[in-house]
C-alpha cells in the first residue's frame, strides 16, 4: 500500500470511528442555564439529577446538557435558526409565548406528531392545571410540557421606603401617582438613587414587554389587543403608559434611563437594586427565587428584611383590565422537542420524564416555585405561597399569536425611543402604529383615539 | 539569421508560450474551484435576489407561505415618510457614509499616511516599533479586540475614564454619549496598519536621490511630501481609499462595541442588514438590504478595476 492509500485509509479508520456512537442513543439539551451563572438552579437540576436518574433508567443512553449563557433573544436567534436548518438539540427549554410564531413558521410539530402516540397516552397531562396546560398549547395542540408558571409584582426595599418616611411594612400603592410619590420621597433623601425600575428598551428584550409595558399598559385598563383581536395601534392606555416613561426616565430621572439602553441593562437593573439604589422593582417571582438567593450574583443582603413585595396598582383604583384595581401578567416556561430530532421516541421519553413528580420534586428541592402540575406541591415558602394566591386570581396572558414576537420587538422599540428623549410619547406611538400595520396589515389593526 | 527560430514574435505573443498546462488540463483544475463559487457566490446571489421580491420570514404566517410581493420591500426601504428616522434604513446608509469618510477617509488614509510619511526619517529601531504596534492592532482577533475596548471605554470600570479621572478632567459616558465617535475612532485605530504598511511602500520605491536632490535646494518636509512623494504615489492613495471605503463600508466589528445602539446611534448598513434578517427574522427585507449593499459594493469594485485598468496602460 503506498503511503497516500495508507494515510487514506487510516483517515477512513478514524472518521468511522469518530462518527460511530459511544452510545446507543445521544440525547442533548438546552437551556438558557448556567451552573453558577443565569438559572442556575436549572442546569444543576438537569444535569445533577435528571441525567443521572434517565441515564440509569436507559443505560444505552448518554445526555449532554448545553448550558446557553447568552440573552433569552440570543437562544430564540439560535433556536429559530437550528431548527430551520433540521440542527439544534432533541429537547430545549422554551418560552410558551414564542410558541405560535414558531409553529406558524414551521419550526416547531405537534408532541405526538414528532414522538407518536404515546404523547397522548402520558399520565402527566391529567396532573397539569389547565392554565398552565395553555401555556404549551397551539390551537389545540400540545408543543410542549410547562414547567411552571410566574406572575409578576412591585418590589421594594423596605431600608429605602423607610429611610424616606413611608412606612414600609404597610405600604401597598393603589395608583401610579402613589408609586411616583414614594420614588420623588426616595430620590428627595437619596438625589443619586434611581429608585423605580420598569423595564424599557430593545436591549432588554422580551424583558421591557413583559416587566415594563404591559405592567403599566394593563393598569389603564387595555392590552395590546382589543376584544375582537385587533392590534391597538393607538390609544390613551398607549400614551398614558408612555407618559409615565418619559415621568420616569426622562423628566424626573427618577429612573437609571442608562440601564434602559446598554447592553448588559437588565443586569444593571438588577445590580441598582441590590445596591439600594433602586428601592421599587417590577419583575416576576423569579427575582425572589432565582435572582436574589443568597450567593448569587445578585444577593441582596439581608434579603428578608430588606425586600419585600407590593402589588402592581393601575394607574387609579379600578381602572385595571376587566376594573381591577391591581394588575398582573403571567408567562410561562416549558420544553419542547426539535421537530427535527434523529431520536424522536427517545428525547419525548426524556420530556416526559424530567416532568415526572420525582424528578419536579427534586427541583423544588433546589428551587421552589409555582410549578404547572398539581400533583407537585410548592414547597414551604411564604413568599411563592402569598404571592401565587393573592396574584394568580387577577392574572393576564399574552395574546396567543404568532406575530406577537414582532409586535412585542416593535413595543421594545417604542419604550426606548421614548427613554432615551429622541420622541415625544406620541412621535412614538405614531413610529408604533407604523410598524405594527407593516406586521399584521391594517385591517387587523386599529385605533381608539 | 540561424537565431531568429528561436526567438519568434517574442514580445507580441508571451501569453502562449508560457501556458502551464494544457487547454483541458486547465480546465479540469479550475472545475472544483468554479463549481464552489456557483455554489457559494452565484447561486446564492440570485437566491437573495429572488427572496428580496418576497415577504419571507423566519417565524410566524409568511416564513412557510411567504408572497411574491414585487418591489414592496424596496419602496418600503426607501419611504420618504420613514426614510431619515433612527432604526431605518436610510438612517443607516446616511450613517454609513459619514462613518466611511470619517473613520476610512479621514481617519484611516490620512492617519496612515501621516504614519508611514514619518517613519521615513525616523530610526529604524522607532520605525520598527511603530510598526508592530500598529499592525498589532490590525491582526488581533476581532472579537478580543472588541472586548477590550469595551473594557476600555465603560464608564464606571473603564481605563480611559480611570486615566482621565486621575489627571482631574471629567469622566465620560463614552458608549452612551458619543457613540458614533467611538466607532469611529475605534475603526481608524483598527485600520490604519494597512494604509501606513501601503504608503510605506510606495514611499519607499521613491529613489532616495529625489528627496536628496530637494534637501541640496532647500525644501522643507512639507514641500518634499507635497510636491515629490505624493504626486509619486498617486495610484498607490486612489487604490488605498477605494480598498478601505470599500471594506468600512462593510464592516461589522463596532457591533462589537455598541450592539448597533444606543438607541440606532451607530447602527451600520451592516448591522441593519444583521437586526432586519438574523433579529427580526425578516428575510424579505433583510434580502433587498444586502442586495442594495451589493450593488453599492459592485460600483466601488468596478470603480478599482476600472482604475487598475488605467494604471496598467
Amino acid at each position: 500500500m503506498s503511503n497516500r492509500l495508507r494515510a487514506l485509509a487510516f483517515g477512513l479508520v478514524g472518521a468511522t470511528a469518530m462518527a460511530g456512537p459511544a452510545f446507543a442513543v445521544d440525547l442533548e439539551i438546552t437551556c438558557r442555564c448556567v451552573i453558577g451563572g443565569v438559572n442556575s438552579a436549572t442546569a444543576e437540576w438537569i444535569q445533577n439529577s435528571v441525567i443521572p436518574a434517565f441515564e440509569a433508567a436507559n443505560p444505552d443512553t448518554k445526555v449532554t446538557l448545553n448550558q446557553f449563557g447568552g440573552e433569552d433573544a440570543q437562544l430564540t436567534q439560535q433556536l429559530a435558526l437550528d431548527f430551520s436548518t433540521g440542527a439544534g438539540p432533541d429537547v430545549t427549554a422554551f418560552d410558551g409565548f414564542l410558541i405560535p410564531s414558531f409553529v406558524e413558521g414551521g419550526l416547531l410539530k405537534p408532541l405526538n406528531e414528532v414522538a407518536g402516540p404515546e404523547v397522548d397516552d402520558w399520565s402527566g397531562w391529567a396532573a397539569l392545571s389547565e392554565g398552565s396546560r395553555a401555556l404549551m398549547i397551539y390551537e389545540d395542540q400540545y408543543y410542549g410540557i410547562p414547567l411552571g408558571t410566574d406572575v409578576r409584582m412591585l418590589y421594594t426595599r423596605k431600608d429605602m421606603l423607610t429611610e424616606a418616611g413611608i412606612d414600609a411594612e404597610t405600604w401597598q400603592p393603589t395608583s401610579w401617582a402613589d408609586i411616583l410619590d414614594a420614588a420623588r420621597a426616595i430620590k428627595k433623601v437619596k438625589p443619586d438613587s434611581f429608585p423605580i425600575q420598569l423595564n424599557a428598551g430593545v436591549a432588554m428584550g422580551e424583558a421591557t414587554t413583559m416587566q415594563g409595558y404591559w405592567l403599566a399598559l394593563l393598569g389603564t385598563g387595555e392590552t395590546v389587543l382589543d376584544e375582537n383581536g385587533k392590534w391597538i395601534v393607538g390609544s390613551q392606555g398607549i400614551l398614558d403608559t408612555l407618559n409615565l416613561y418619559k415621568t420616569i426616565y426622562v423628566d424626573e430621572q427618577l429612573g437609571d434611563a442608562r440601564a434602559q439602553l446598554l447592553a448588559d441593562g437588565r443586569n444593571r437593573s438588577f445590580a441598582n437594586f441590590r445596591d439600594g439604589v433602586t428601592a421599587l422593582l417590577f419583575e416576576g417571582d423569579y427575582f425572589y427565587r432565582s435572582v436574589t438567593p443568597e450567593g448569587s450574583e445578585f444577593a441582596v443582603p439581608d434579603r428578608d428584611k430588606v425586600m419585600g413585595w407590593v402589588k402592581i396598582p393601575a394607574e387609579e383604583p379600578g381602572k385595571g383590565i376587566r376594573g381591577q384595581d391591581f394588575v398582573t401578567i403571567s408567562g410561562g416556561t416549558g420544553f419542547v422537542l426539535n421537530p427535527a430530532t434523529d431520536t424522536p421516541k427517545e428525547a419525548w421519553a426524556l420530556l416526559s420524564f424530567m416532568n415526572e413528580p420525582a424528578r419536579l420534586e427534586a427541583f423544588q428541592a433546589i428551587q421552589p416555585r409555582i410549578t404547572a402540575r398539581t400533583d407537585v406541591a410548592i414547597p414551604n415558602s411564604p413568599f411563592l405561597t402569598e404571592s401565587s394566591q393573592e396574584l394568580l386570581p387577577i392574572t393576564t396572558a399574552r395574546p396567543n399569536d404568532p406575530d406577537y414576537n414582532a409586535v412585542s420587538a416593535e413595543i421594545q422599540r417604542m419604550t426606548e425611543s421614548v427613554v432615551s428623549g429622541e420622541l415625544s410619547p406620541e412621535d412614538a406611538m405614531a413610529q408604533y402604529r407604523d410598524a405594527v400595520i407593516r406586521i399584521v396589515g391594517e385591517d387587523n389593526t386599529v385605533s381608539l383615539l | 539569421m540561424t537565431a531568429e527560430p528561436t526567438t519568434p514574435e517574442h514580445p507580441a505573443k508571451p501569453a502562449r508560450r508560457f501556458a502551464l498546462l494544457s487547454n483541458r488540463a486547465g480546465a479540469v483544475f479550475l472545475t472544483p474551484a468554479g463549481l464552489l463559487v456557483a455554489l457559494f457566490v452565484i447561486i446564492p446571489f440570485f437566491w437573495v435576489i429572488f427572496v428580496s421580491f418576497t415577504n419571507r420570514t423566519l417565524l410566524g404566517r409568511t416564513a412557510l407561505n411567504p408572497e411574491f410581493v414585487g418591489l414592496a420591500n424596496y419602496f418600503a426601504l426607501f419611504d420618504p415618510s420613514n426614510f431619515f428616522q433612527r432604526g431605518q434604513f436610510g438612517f443607516s446608509l446616511i450613517l454609513t457614509t459619514q462613518f466611511v469618510l470619517a473613520s476610512a477617509l479621514i481617519g484611516q488614509a490620512l492617519l496612515g499616511l501621516l504614519l508611514a510619511w514619518l517613519i521615513q526619517t525616523v530610526p529604524p529601531w522607532i520605525k520598527r516599533l511603530t510598526e508592530t504596534f500598529v499592525i498589532a492592532a490590525w491582526i488581533l482577533p476581532e472579537v478580543v479586540i472588541g472586548f477590550a475596548w469595551f473594557a476600555f471605554l465603560d464608564r464606571d470600570q473603564g481605563t480611559l475614564n480611570a486615566i482621565l479621572g486621575s489627571v482631574g478632567l471629567p469622566k465620560g459616558d463614552f458608549l452612551l454619549q458619543q457613540p458614533f465617535w467611538v466607532i469611529v475612532v475605534f475603526n481608524t485605530w483598527r485600520g490604519a496598519a494597512f494604509s501606513m504598511m501601503l504608503f510605506n511602500s510606495a514611499f519607499s520605491s521613491i529613489p532616495p536621490s529625489y528627496f536628496q536632490a530637494a534637501d541640496v535646494a532647500g525644501a522643507s518636509s512639507w514641500q518634499k511630501f507635497k510636491d515629490i512623494a505624493l504626486p509619486l504615489i498617486r495610484g498607490h492613495v486612489v487604490t488605498d481609499l477605494i480598498l478601505i471605503t470599500m471594506w468600512t463600508f462593510n464592516t461589522f466589528t463596532p457591533f462589537l462595541l455598541t450592539n448597533g445602539g444606543p438607541s440606532y446611534r451607530t447602527e451600520l448598513l451592516s448591522i441593519y442588514n444583521y437586526r432586519v434578517a438574523f433579529r427580526d427574522f425578516e428575510f424579505g427585507k433583510g434580502a433587498a438590504v444586502g442586495v442594495i449593499i451589493m450593488l453599492i459594493n459592485l460600483a466601488f469594485a468596478l470603480i478599482y478595476l476600472a482604475i487598475g485598468r488605467k494604471k496598467r496602460v
